[in-house]
Protein backbone atom coordinates (compact mmCIF):
# COMPACT_ATOMS: atom_id res chain seq x y z
CA UNK A 1 0.00 0.00 0.00
CA UNK A 2 1.16 3.80 0.60
CA UNK A 3 2.81 3.44 3.53
CA UNK A 4 5.98 4.38 2.21
CA UNK A 5 6.55 7.78 2.90
CA UNK A 6 6.06 10.71 0.11
CA UNK A 7 9.38 10.43 -0.16
CA UNK A 8 10.55 8.84 -3.59
CA UNK A 9 8.66 6.17 -6.07
CA UNK A 10 8.35 2.64 -4.31
CA UNK A 11 5.79 0.44 -5.52
CA UNK A 12 5.32 -0.15 -9.12
CA UNK A 13 2.35 1.88 -9.06
CA UNK A 14 4.20 5.25 -7.68
CA UNK A 15 6.89 4.92 -10.37
CA UNK A 16 4.53 4.29 -12.75
CA UNK A 17 2.80 7.96 -11.34
CA UNK A 18 5.95 9.28 -11.46
CA UNK A 19 7.01 8.49 -15.24
CA UNK A 20 3.65 9.93 -16.15
CA UNK A 21 4.18 12.82 -14.09
CA UNK A 22 7.15 13.49 -15.94
CA UNK A 23 6.01 12.49 -19.23
CA UNK A 24 2.71 14.98 -18.90
CA UNK A 25 5.19 18.07 -17.48
CA UNK A 26 7.60 17.80 -20.73
CA UNK A 27 4.35 17.13 -23.46
CA UNK A 28 3.28 20.66 -21.78
CA UNK A 29 6.52 22.33 -22.53
CA UNK A 30 6.55 21.00 -25.93
CA UNK A 31 3.21 22.40 -26.58
CA UNK A 32 4.51 25.42 -25.21
CA UNK A 33 7.58 25.77 -27.23
CA UNK A 34 6.13 24.19 -30.92
CA UNK A 35 4.48 27.51 -31.71
CA UNK A 36 7.75 29.39 -30.66
CA UNK A 37 10.05 26.71 -32.95
CA UNK A 38 7.71 27.24 -35.51
CA UNK A 39 8.68 31.06 -35.56
CA UNK A 40 12.06 30.57 -35.44
CA UNK A 41 12.09 28.25 -37.86
CA UNK A 42 9.85 30.15 -40.54
CA UNK A 43 12.73 32.88 -40.04
CA UNK A 44 14.79 30.69 -42.44
CA UNK A 45 11.99 29.98 -45.18
CA UNK A 46 13.39 30.37 -48.48
CA UNK A 47 9.38 31.39 -48.99
CA UNK A 48 7.85 32.25 -52.68
CA UNK A 49 5.38 35.17 -52.70
CA UNK A 50 4.22 37.05 -49.79
CA UNK A 51 2.79 33.89 -47.48
CA UNK A 52 5.51 32.09 -45.12
CA UNK A 53 2.57 29.35 -44.44
CA UNK A 54 4.80 26.74 -45.96
CA UNK A 55 8.46 25.02 -45.86
CA UNK A 56 10.13 25.73 -49.12
CA UNK A 57 13.41 25.33 -48.35
CA UNK A 58 16.30 26.85 -46.32
CA UNK A 59 17.59 30.10 -46.30
CA UNK A 60 19.60 32.44 -44.70
CA UNK A 61 18.12 35.95 -46.95
CA UNK A 62 16.16 37.36 -44.33
CA UNK A 63 18.77 37.36 -41.81
CA UNK A 64 21.11 39.19 -44.14
CA UNK A 65 19.07 42.52 -43.29
CA UNK A 66 16.14 42.02 -41.24
CA UNK A 67 15.22 45.87 -41.01
CA UNK A 68 15.20 46.62 -45.16
CA UNK A 69 11.72 47.01 -44.34
CA UNK A 70 11.18 50.92 -43.23
CA UNK A 71 8.12 50.47 -41.47
CA UNK A 72 9.41 47.30 -39.91
CA UNK A 73 12.04 49.04 -38.52
CA UNK A 74 10.37 52.05 -37.58
CA UNK A 75 7.68 49.50 -35.29
CA UNK A 76 10.28 47.95 -33.81
CA UNK A 77 11.96 51.05 -32.62
CA UNK A 78 9.03 52.68 -31.43
CA UNK A 79 8.27 49.31 -29.30
CA UNK A 80 11.72 49.10 -27.71
CA UNK A 81 11.38 53.00 -26.89
CA UNK A 82 8.16 53.00 -25.69
CA UNK A 83 9.19 50.14 -23.44
CA UNK A 84 12.35 52.15 -21.97
CA UNK A 85 10.19 54.80 -21.21
CA UNK A 86 7.14 52.48 -19.54
CA UNK A 87 9.87 51.06 -17.72
CA UNK A 88 11.48 53.92 -15.98
CA UNK A 89 8.29 55.64 -15.35
CA UNK A 90 5.93 52.64 -14.08
CA UNK A 91 8.67 51.17 -11.95
CA UNK A 92 9.30 54.49 -10.00
CA UNK A 93 6.00 55.04 -9.41
CA UNK A 94 4.67 51.25 -8.80
CA UNK A 95 7.53 50.58 -6.78
CA UNK A 96 6.48 54.00 -4.30
CA UNK A 97 3.46 52.96 -3.99
CA UNK A 98 4.55 49.18 -3.10
CA UNK A 99 6.85 50.44 -0.37
CA UNK A 100 3.56 52.99 1.13
CA UNK A 101 1.46 49.93 0.98
CA UNK A 102 3.70 47.65 3.10
CA UNK A 103 5.72 49.82 5.18
CA UNK A 104 3.48 52.46 6.45
CA UNK A 105 -0.13 52.65 7.86
CA UNK A 106 -1.87 55.57 6.75
CA UNK A 107 -6.01 56.55 6.34
CA UNK A 108 -7.22 54.88 3.38
CA UNK A 109 -4.81 52.34 2.67
CA UNK A 110 -7.56 49.48 1.75
CA UNK A 111 -8.73 51.69 -0.60
CA UNK A 112 -5.70 52.17 -2.11
CA UNK A 113 -5.08 47.95 -1.95
CA UNK A 114 -8.15 47.84 -3.81
CA UNK A 115 -7.82 50.37 -5.94
CA UNK A 116 -4.53 49.02 -7.40
CA UNK A 117 -5.93 45.46 -7.53
CA UNK A 118 -8.90 46.85 -9.99
CA UNK A 119 -6.85 47.39 -13.69
CA UNK A 120 -5.63 43.64 -12.98
CA UNK A 121 -9.23 42.12 -13.22
CA UNK A 122 -10.26 44.71 -15.51
CA UNK A 123 -9.96 42.88 -19.31
CA UNK A 124 -7.67 45.21 -21.75
CA UNK A 125 -10.26 46.01 -24.25
CA UNK A 126 -11.76 47.97 -21.57
CA UNK A 127 -9.00 49.43 -20.27
CA UNK A 128 -7.99 50.43 -24.44
CA UNK A 129 -11.15 51.51 -24.85
CA UNK A 130 -12.07 53.84 -21.96
CA UNK A 131 -8.56 55.43 -22.28
CA UNK A 132 -9.52 56.11 -26.18
CA UNK A 133 -12.99 57.49 -25.03
CA UNK A 134 -11.30 60.08 -22.97
CA UNK A 135 -8.55 61.54 -25.60
CA UNK A 136 -11.47 61.33 -27.86
CA UNK A 137 -13.85 63.35 -25.53
CA UNK A 138 -10.69 65.98 -24.53
CA UNK A 139 -9.47 66.03 -28.67
CA UNK A 140 -6.24 64.68 -27.77
CA UNK A 141 -4.54 63.23 -30.76
CA UNK A 142 -3.49 59.76 -30.24
CA UNK A 143 0.37 58.74 -31.21
CA UNK A 144 3.03 57.63 -29.60
CA UNK A 145 2.65 59.85 -25.97
CA UNK A 146 -0.66 58.25 -25.92
CA UNK A 147 0.70 54.90 -26.03
CA UNK A 148 3.06 54.72 -23.37
CA UNK A 149 0.07 57.00 -21.03
CA UNK A 150 -1.64 53.62 -21.40
CA UNK A 151 1.78 51.14 -20.88
CA UNK A 152 2.47 52.99 -17.71
CA UNK A 153 -1.58 53.04 -16.67
CA UNK A 154 -1.64 49.22 -17.42
CA UNK A 155 1.81 48.30 -15.84
CA UNK A 156 1.79 50.17 -12.47
CA UNK A 157 -0.41 47.27 -11.21
CA UNK A 158 2.10 45.09 -11.95
CA UNK A 159 4.78 46.78 -10.47
CA UNK A 160 3.16 47.00 -7.12
CA UNK A 161 2.38 43.36 -7.14
CA UNK A 162 5.76 42.56 -7.72
CA UNK A 163 7.92 44.97 -5.37
CA UNK A 164 5.39 44.41 -2.37
CA UNK A 165 5.83 40.95 -2.84
CA UNK A 166 9.16 41.25 -2.28
CA UNK A 167 9.20 43.70 0.53
CA UNK A 168 6.94 41.61 2.41
CA UNK A 169 9.19 39.15 2.67
CA UNK A 170 11.97 41.78 4.30
CA UNK A 171 12.99 42.65 7.84
CA UNK A 172 11.26 45.75 8.54
CA UNK A 173 13.65 46.43 11.48
CA UNK A 174 16.54 47.29 9.58
CA UNK A 175 15.19 50.43 8.40
CA UNK A 176 13.87 51.09 11.90
CA UNK A 177 17.20 51.00 13.34
CA UNK A 178 18.66 53.31 10.42
CA UNK A 179 15.80 55.67 11.51
CA UNK A 180 16.90 55.48 15.33
CA UNK A 181 20.40 56.15 14.23
CA UNK A 182 19.58 59.26 12.92
CA UNK A 183 19.14 58.49 9.61
CA UNK A 184 16.18 61.08 7.53
CA UNK A 185 13.11 58.80 6.17
CA UNK A 186 14.97 59.80 2.42
CA UNK A 187 18.15 58.19 3.40
CA UNK A 188 16.53 55.21 4.60
CA UNK A 189 15.21 54.67 2.17
CA UNK A 190 17.73 55.10 -0.64
CA UNK A 191 20.58 53.53 1.65
CA UNK A 192 18.78 50.89 3.40
CA UNK A 193 15.28 50.09 1.36
CA UNK A 194 15.90 50.54 -2.09
CA UNK A 195 19.20 48.00 -2.10
CA UNK A 196 17.17 45.47 -0.21
CA UNK A 197 14.25 45.40 -2.39
CA UNK A 198 16.56 45.80 -5.88
CA UNK A 199 15.73 41.90 -6.90
CA UNK A 200 11.54 42.67 -7.02
CA UNK A 201 12.53 46.27 -9.31
CA UNK A 202 14.43 44.08 -11.41
CA UNK A 203 12.10 41.28 -11.94
CA UNK A 204 9.39 44.40 -11.79
CA UNK A 205 11.14 45.97 -14.82
CA UNK A 206 11.56 43.08 -16.84
CA UNK A 207 7.59 42.05 -16.71
CA UNK A 208 6.91 45.33 -17.84
CA UNK A 209 9.17 45.73 -20.51
CA UNK A 210 8.20 41.94 -21.49
CA UNK A 211 3.90 43.51 -20.89
CA UNK A 212 4.72 46.85 -22.81
CA UNK A 213 7.01 45.47 -25.92
CA UNK A 214 4.20 42.60 -26.27
CA UNK A 215 0.79 44.74 -25.99
CA UNK A 216 -1.40 44.51 -28.39
CA UNK A 217 -5.22 45.20 -27.44
CA UNK A 218 -4.36 48.40 -25.64
CA UNK A 219 -1.66 49.42 -27.83
CA UNK A 220 -4.31 49.05 -30.87
CA UNK A 221 -6.81 51.89 -29.36
CA UNK A 222 -4.42 54.57 -28.73
CA UNK A 223 -1.90 54.03 -30.97
CA UNK A 224 -3.22 56.71 -33.73
CA UNK A 225 -1.01 56.62 -36.64
CA UNK A 226 2.23 55.15 -34.70
CA UNK A 227 3.32 51.49 -35.91
CA UNK A 228 4.51 49.34 -32.65
CA UNK A 229 6.08 45.93 -33.15
CA UNK A 230 3.27 43.89 -32.55
CA UNK A 231 0.59 46.08 -34.24
CA UNK A 232 3.14 46.00 -37.75
CA UNK A 233 2.24 42.28 -37.42
CA UNK A 234 -1.19 41.82 -36.80
CA UNK A 235 -1.66 44.42 -39.91
CA UNK A 236 0.55 42.33 -42.17
CA UNK A 237 -1.37 39.25 -40.74
CA UNK A 238 -3.77 40.15 -44.25
CA UNK A 239 -1.14 40.01 -46.71
CA UNK A 240 1.29 38.16 -44.95
CA UNK A 241 3.78 38.19 -42.40
CA UNK A 242 7.58 39.04 -43.63
CA UNK A 243 9.94 36.19 -42.73
CA UNK A 244 11.99 39.34 -41.59
CA UNK A 245 9.70 39.58 -38.29
CA UNK A 246 10.65 35.90 -37.68
CA UNK A 247 14.41 36.83 -37.74
CA UNK A 248 13.76 39.98 -35.60
CA UNK A 249 11.46 37.97 -33.02
CA UNK A 250 14.16 35.68 -33.19
CA UNK A 251 16.66 37.76 -32.55
CA UNK A 252 14.77 39.33 -29.26
CA UNK A 253 14.05 35.97 -27.80
CA UNK A 254 17.49 34.75 -28.29
CA UNK A 255 18.92 38.14 -26.14
CA UNK A 256 16.45 37.00 -23.71
CA UNK A 257 17.65 33.49 -23.41
CA UNK A 258 21.19 34.67 -23.27
CA UNK A 259 20.33 37.10 -20.27
CA UNK A 260 17.56 34.13 -18.54
CA UNK A 261 21.07 31.40 -18.48
CA UNK A 262 23.57 34.22 -17.10
CA UNK A 263 20.73 34.77 -14.46
CA UNK A 264 20.51 30.95 -14.02
CA UNK A 265 24.23 30.74 -13.65
CA UNK A 266 24.66 33.66 -11.28
CA UNK A 267 21.88 32.28 -8.85
CA UNK A 268 23.70 28.80 -9.13
CA UNK A 269 27.31 30.22 -7.56
CA UNK A 270 25.28 32.40 -4.82
CA UNK A 271 23.33 29.40 -3.72
CA UNK A 272 26.65 27.51 -3.81
CA UNK A 273 28.28 30.33 -2.35
CA UNK A 274 25.42 30.51 0.50
CA UNK A 275 25.27 27.12 1.46
CA UNK A 276 28.06 25.33 0.60
CA UNK A 277 27.70 21.38 -0.72
CA UNK A 278 24.16 22.32 -2.02
CA UNK A 279 24.17 23.35 -5.83
CA UNK A 280 20.44 23.48 -5.51
CA UNK A 281 19.43 26.67 -6.04
CA UNK A 282 17.51 29.31 -4.01
CA UNK A 283 13.79 28.13 -4.79
CA UNK A 284 11.61 30.95 -5.92
CA UNK A 285 14.16 33.29 -6.94
CA UNK A 286 13.88 33.42 -10.22
CA UNK A 287 9.93 33.21 -10.58
CA UNK A 288 9.27 36.25 -8.67
CA UNK A 289 9.06 37.98 -12.39
CA UNK A 290 6.56 36.14 -13.51
CA UNK A 291 4.43 34.96 -10.67
CA UNK A 292 2.64 38.17 -10.53
CA UNK B 1 9.43 71.95 17.33
CA UNK B 2 12.19 70.07 15.50
CA UNK B 3 11.17 66.61 16.54
CA UNK B 4 7.33 68.02 15.76
CA UNK B 5 8.22 68.93 12.31
CA UNK B 6 10.18 65.27 11.88
CA UNK B 7 6.99 63.57 12.60
CA UNK B 8 4.79 65.46 10.69
CA UNK B 9 7.32 64.53 7.61
CA UNK B 10 6.88 61.37 8.53
CA UNK B 11 3.25 60.92 8.77
CA UNK B 12 2.92 63.22 5.15
CA UNK B 13 5.73 60.80 4.10
CA UNK B 14 3.67 58.01 2.42
CA UNK B 15 1.16 59.97 1.02
CA UNK B 16 3.97 61.57 -1.27
CA UNK B 17 5.55 58.31 -2.24
CA UNK B 18 1.96 57.45 -2.80
CA UNK B 19 0.55 60.53 -4.92
CA UNK B 20 2.19 60.37 -8.82
CA UNK B 21 1.33 56.55 -9.07
CA UNK B 22 -1.98 56.90 -7.73
CA UNK B 23 -2.92 60.68 -9.23
CA UNK B 24 -1.67 58.59 -13.06
CA UNK B 25 -4.10 56.05 -12.24
CA UNK B 26 -7.08 58.07 -11.20
CA UNK B 27 -6.31 60.36 -14.10
CA UNK B 28 -6.07 57.54 -17.07
CA UNK B 29 -8.06 54.63 -15.40
CA UNK B 30 -10.69 55.99 -12.98
CA UNK B 31 -11.62 58.99 -14.93
CA UNK B 32 -11.32 57.24 -18.28
CA UNK B 33 -13.96 54.22 -16.89
CA UNK B 34 -16.37 57.41 -15.07
CA UNK B 35 -15.77 59.00 -18.86
CA UNK B 36 -16.73 55.96 -20.35
CA UNK B 37 -20.40 55.57 -18.44
CA UNK B 38 -21.23 58.73 -19.53
CA UNK B 39 -20.95 58.14 -22.96
CA UNK B 40 -22.51 54.95 -22.68
CA UNK B 41 -25.55 56.81 -21.96
CA UNK B 42 -25.21 59.12 -25.68
CA UNK B 43 -27.11 59.02 -27.80
CA UNK B 44 -26.62 60.10 -31.93
CA UNK B 45 -24.60 58.89 -34.73
CA UNK B 46 -21.13 59.33 -35.93
CA UNK B 47 -21.62 61.80 -38.57
CA UNK B 48 -23.42 64.65 -36.21
CA UNK B 49 -22.41 63.15 -33.14
CA UNK B 50 -23.30 62.07 -29.50
CA UNK B 51 -24.51 63.82 -27.03
CA UNK B 52 -25.80 62.75 -23.90
CA UNK B 53 -29.43 62.24 -23.15
CA UNK B 54 -29.36 59.65 -20.12
CA UNK B 55 -29.86 56.71 -22.97
CA UNK B 56 -30.25 53.59 -20.29
CA UNK B 57 -31.77 51.48 -23.25
CA UNK B 58 -28.52 51.37 -24.89
CA UNK B 59 -27.80 48.58 -21.92
CA UNK B 60 -30.54 46.00 -23.25
CA UNK B 61 -30.33 47.19 -27.04
CA UNK B 62 -26.60 45.99 -26.68
CA UNK B 63 -27.09 43.24 -24.32
CA UNK B 64 -29.38 41.44 -26.63
CA UNK B 65 -28.08 42.26 -29.85
CA UNK B 66 -24.92 40.77 -28.85
CA UNK B 67 -25.91 37.85 -26.38
CA UNK B 68 -24.08 35.47 -28.59
CA UNK B 69 -21.04 36.56 -28.62
CA UNK B 70 -20.91 37.50 -24.78
CA UNK B 71 -22.10 33.51 -24.57
CA UNK B 72 -19.16 32.76 -26.79
CA UNK B 73 -16.43 34.93 -24.84
CA UNK B 74 -17.56 33.03 -21.05
CA UNK B 75 -17.55 29.71 -23.02
CA UNK B 76 -14.52 29.97 -24.60
CA UNK B 77 -12.76 31.86 -21.60
CA UNK B 78 -14.28 29.06 -19.26
CA UNK B 79 -13.45 26.07 -21.52
CA UNK B 80 -9.74 27.71 -22.17
CA UNK B 81 -9.45 28.15 -18.12
CA UNK B 82 -10.18 24.09 -17.22
CA UNK B 83 -7.61 23.28 -20.42
CA UNK B 84 -4.55 25.25 -18.83
CA UNK B 85 -6.06 24.06 -15.26
CA UNK B 86 -5.81 20.08 -16.55
CA UNK B 87 -2.25 21.21 -18.05
CA UNK B 88 -0.83 23.55 -16.16
CA UNK B 89 -1.44 21.67 -12.50
CA UNK B 90 1.01 18.69 -13.31
CA UNK B 91 3.21 20.76 -14.72
CA UNK B 92 3.71 23.05 -12.10
CA UNK B 93 3.13 19.69 -9.09
CA UNK B 94 5.78 18.48 -11.24
CA UNK B 95 8.13 21.57 -11.48
CA UNK B 96 7.29 22.09 -7.54
CA UNK B 97 8.10 18.65 -6.55
CA UNK B 98 9.80 16.65 -8.82
CA UNK B 99 12.47 18.93 -11.16
CA UNK B 100 14.79 19.22 -8.61
CA UNK B 101 17.71 21.37 -9.42
CA UNK B 102 15.92 21.37 -12.84
CA UNK B 103 13.36 23.85 -11.27
CA UNK B 104 14.44 26.88 -12.17
CA UNK B 105 15.09 26.00 -15.66
CA UNK B 106 11.83 24.78 -16.40
CA UNK B 107 10.47 27.40 -14.59
CA UNK B 108 12.23 29.44 -17.43
CA UNK B 109 10.52 27.70 -20.42
CA UNK B 110 7.40 28.07 -18.96
CA UNK B 111 8.04 32.19 -19.12
CA UNK B 112 9.91 31.63 -22.14
CA UNK B 113 6.64 32.09 -24.53
CA UNK B 114 5.94 35.54 -23.20
CA UNK B 115 9.06 36.48 -25.01
CA UNK B 116 7.54 36.03 -28.50
CA UNK B 117 5.09 38.57 -29.69
CA UNK B 118 1.52 37.15 -28.97
CA UNK B 119 0.50 38.33 -31.77
CA UNK B 120 3.26 36.27 -33.52
CA UNK B 121 2.37 32.71 -31.25
CA UNK B 122 -0.81 33.25 -32.46
CA UNK B 123 -0.36 33.56 -35.99
CA UNK B 124 2.30 30.74 -35.61
CA UNK B 125 -0.53 28.55 -34.52
CA UNK B 126 -2.48 29.85 -38.11
CA UNK B 127 0.48 28.03 -40.01
CA UNK B 128 0.08 24.98 -37.86
CA UNK B 129 -3.63 24.62 -37.72
CA UNK B 130 -3.68 25.75 -41.27
CA UNK B 131 -5.84 23.22 -44.54
CA UNK B 132 -2.84 22.84 -46.14
CA UNK B 133 -0.99 21.87 -42.94
CA UNK B 134 0.63 18.79 -41.41
CA UNK B 135 -1.57 18.29 -38.67
CA UNK B 136 -4.89 18.95 -40.64
CA UNK B 137 -3.51 16.42 -43.20
CA UNK B 138 -2.69 13.86 -40.25
CA UNK B 139 -5.99 14.30 -38.72
CA UNK B 140 -7.77 13.56 -42.02
CA UNK B 141 -5.72 10.61 -42.56
CA UNK B 142 -6.55 9.05 -39.31
CA UNK B 143 -10.46 9.75 -39.78
CA UNK B 144 -10.56 12.24 -36.74
CA UNK B 145 -11.29 15.55 -39.33
CA UNK B 146 -13.58 14.71 -42.28
CA UNK B 147 -11.83 14.86 -46.34
CA UNK B 148 -12.61 18.25 -46.22
CA UNK B 149 -12.82 18.95 -42.22
CA UNK B 150 -10.58 22.37 -41.40
CA UNK B 151 -9.24 23.04 -37.98
CA UNK B 152 -8.85 26.81 -38.75
CA UNK B 153 -12.08 28.91 -38.33
CA UNK B 154 -13.46 26.41 -35.39
CA UNK B 155 -14.38 26.52 -32.24
CA UNK B 156 -11.59 24.48 -31.82
CA UNK B 157 -8.89 26.35 -32.87
CA UNK B 158 -9.79 29.40 -31.08
CA UNK B 159 -10.16 28.15 -27.79
CA UNK B 160 -7.11 25.75 -28.47
CA UNK B 161 -5.63 29.70 -29.41
CA UNK B 162 -6.57 31.02 -25.89
CA UNK B 163 -5.49 28.07 -23.76
CA UNK B 164 -2.33 28.29 -25.22
CA UNK B 165 -1.49 32.15 -24.83
CA UNK B 166 -2.51 31.75 -21.00
CA UNK B 167 -1.53 28.59 -20.16
CA UNK B 168 1.95 30.35 -18.06
CA UNK B 169 -1.02 32.68 -16.40
CA UNK B 170 -2.15 29.50 -15.21
CA UNK B 171 1.22 27.54 -14.52
CA UNK B 172 2.83 29.80 -12.18
CA UNK B 173 0.56 30.73 -9.81
CA UNK B 174 -0.09 27.39 -9.60
CA UNK B 175 3.49 26.48 -8.91
CA UNK B 176 3.80 29.18 -6.41
CA UNK B 177 1.30 28.01 -3.69
CA UNK B 178 1.97 24.21 -4.50
CA UNK B 179 5.68 25.52 -3.65
CA UNK B 180 5.06 26.93 -0.67
CA UNK B 181 3.45 23.59 0.67
CA UNK B 182 4.90 22.42 4.10
CA UNK B 183 5.88 18.60 2.37
CA UNK B 184 5.65 17.48 6.19
CA UNK B 185 1.83 17.97 6.12
CA UNK B 186 1.92 15.56 2.76
CA UNK B 187 4.27 12.89 4.32
CA UNK B 188 2.28 13.18 8.38
CA UNK B 189 -0.99 12.13 6.36
CA UNK B 190 0.57 9.11 4.49
CA UNK B 191 1.71 8.45 7.73
CA UNK B 192 -1.60 8.37 8.88
CA UNK B 193 -2.82 5.74 6.67
CA UNK B 194 -4.14 8.05 3.95
CA UNK B 195 -3.89 6.54 0.93
CA UNK B 196 -1.75 8.51 -1.86
CA UNK B 197 -4.67 10.00 -3.47
CA UNK B 198 -6.66 10.88 -0.08
CA UNK B 199 -3.58 12.43 0.99
CA UNK B 200 -3.33 14.81 -2.38
CA UNK B 201 -7.50 15.36 -2.40
CA UNK B 202 -7.38 16.35 1.45
CA UNK B 203 -4.19 18.29 1.93
CA UNK B 204 -1.91 18.98 -1.00
CA UNK B 205 -5.64 20.39 -3.28
CA UNK B 206 -6.87 22.73 -0.46
CA UNK B 207 -3.46 24.23 0.42
CA UNK B 208 -3.23 24.43 -3.57
CA UNK B 209 -6.44 26.62 -3.36
CA UNK B 210 -4.72 30.14 -3.38
CA UNK B 211 -2.90 29.18 -6.64
CA UNK B 212 -5.92 27.95 -8.27
CA UNK B 213 -7.85 30.90 -7.57
CA UNK B 214 -5.20 33.23 -8.96
CA UNK B 215 -4.50 30.94 -11.74
CA UNK B 216 -7.74 30.66 -12.84
CA UNK B 217 -8.64 34.04 -12.83
CA UNK B 218 -5.49 35.63 -14.42
CA UNK B 219 -6.49 33.19 -17.45
CA UNK B 220 -10.44 33.71 -17.44
CA UNK B 221 -9.89 37.43 -17.33
CA UNK B 222 -8.13 38.09 -20.28
CA UNK B 223 -9.38 35.49 -22.10
CA UNK B 224 -12.96 36.88 -21.81
CA UNK B 225 -11.82 40.21 -23.18
CA UNK B 226 -9.08 38.37 -25.75
CA UNK B 227 -9.89 39.14 -29.42
CA UNK B 228 -6.75 38.18 -31.31
CA UNK B 229 -7.39 34.37 -31.51
CA UNK B 230 -10.66 34.85 -32.47
CA UNK B 231 -10.06 37.56 -35.17
CA UNK B 232 -6.56 35.36 -36.71
CA UNK B 233 -8.27 31.73 -35.50
CA UNK B 234 -11.50 32.05 -36.33
CA UNK B 235 -14.40 34.13 -38.31
CA UNK B 236 -16.93 35.99 -37.38
CA UNK B 237 -19.05 33.13 -36.17
CA UNK B 238 -16.17 33.20 -33.84
CA UNK B 239 -15.95 36.86 -32.81
CA UNK B 240 -16.16 37.08 -29.02
CA UNK B 241 -17.26 40.36 -27.22
CA UNK B 242 -13.72 41.68 -27.26
CA UNK B 243 -13.85 41.89 -31.27
CA UNK B 244 -17.80 43.59 -31.13
CA UNK B 245 -15.91 46.50 -28.60
CA UNK B 246 -13.02 46.80 -31.14
CA UNK B 247 -14.81 47.37 -34.17
CA UNK B 248 -18.14 49.29 -32.61
CA UNK B 249 -15.12 51.55 -31.59
CA UNK B 250 -12.44 51.79 -33.90
CA UNK B 251 -14.46 50.84 -37.45
CA UNK B 252 -18.13 51.47 -36.90
CA UNK B 253 -17.37 54.66 -34.31
CA UNK B 254 -20.52 53.52 -32.45
CA UNK B 255 -18.93 54.74 -29.12
CA UNK B 256 -22.07 54.54 -26.58
CA UNK B 257 -22.62 50.64 -27.70
CA UNK B 258 -19.15 50.29 -27.27
CA UNK B 259 -19.02 51.94 -23.58
CA UNK B 260 -21.97 49.79 -22.86
CA UNK B 261 -20.38 46.60 -23.59
CA UNK B 262 -17.22 47.48 -21.81
CA UNK B 263 -19.39 48.58 -18.43
CA UNK B 264 -21.62 44.91 -18.93
CA UNK B 265 -18.39 43.05 -19.57
CA UNK B 266 -16.32 44.34 -16.84
CA UNK B 267 -19.49 44.21 -14.33
CA UNK B 268 -20.03 40.41 -14.96
CA UNK B 269 -16.25 39.73 -14.50
CA UNK B 270 -16.51 41.90 -11.47
CA UNK B 271 -19.27 40.03 -9.88
CA UNK B 272 -18.09 36.77 -10.98
CA UNK B 273 -14.59 37.16 -9.04
CA UNK B 274 -16.44 38.37 -6.04
CA UNK B 275 -18.51 35.11 -5.78
CA UNK B 276 -15.90 32.97 -6.88
CA UNK B 277 -13.52 34.56 -4.16
CA UNK B 278 -16.46 33.29 -1.74
CA UNK B 279 -16.98 29.93 -2.84
CA UNK B 280 -12.73 29.71 -2.64
CA UNK B 281 -12.76 31.38 0.55
CA UNK B 282 -10.25 33.73 -0.58
CA UNK B 283 -10.40 37.15 0.12
CA UNK B 284 -8.17 38.94 -2.58
CA UNK B 285 -6.63 38.28 -5.76
CA UNK B 286 -3.47 39.99 -4.75
CA UNK B 287 -3.02 38.09 -1.54
CA UNK B 288 -3.74 35.12 -3.55
CA UNK B 289 -0.99 36.16 -6.10
CA UNK B 290 1.32 37.12 -3.36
Amino acid sequence: MSAAAAGGPRTTADRIRAVGLGLWAALAVLYLFIPIFIVVLFSFNDNKGRFNFTWQGFTLKHWQDPLADADLATALQNSLVIAGITVLIAVVLGTFIAIALVRYGFRGRGAVDLFIFVPLATPEVVLGAALLALFLTLNVNTGFTTIVIAHVMFSISYVVVTVRARLEGMDKFIEEAAMDLGATEWTTFRKITIPMIAPGIASAALLVAALSIDDYVITSFNAGQTQTFPLFIFGATRQGVPPEVNVLATMLLAVVLVLMGVGVMVQRRAARRERPGSAVPKPGAVPSAATS
Amino acid sequence: MLNLSARRRRKLFPYLILGPGLLWLIVFFAIPLANQAYVSLQTGDPESGYTFTWAFNTYPDAISTYSDQFLRSFAYAGVATVICFVIGFPLAYFIAFKAGRWRNVMLLLVVVPFFVSYVLRTVSWQLILNDNGWVVARLRDIGVLAPDGRLLATNVAVIAGIAYNFLPFMTLPLYVSLEKIDRRLIEAATDLYASRATAFRRVTLPLALPGIFAGSLLTFIPAVGDFINAALLGTPNQYMIGNVIQSRFLNILDYPTAAALSFVLMAVILVGILAYARVLGTRSLTEAAV
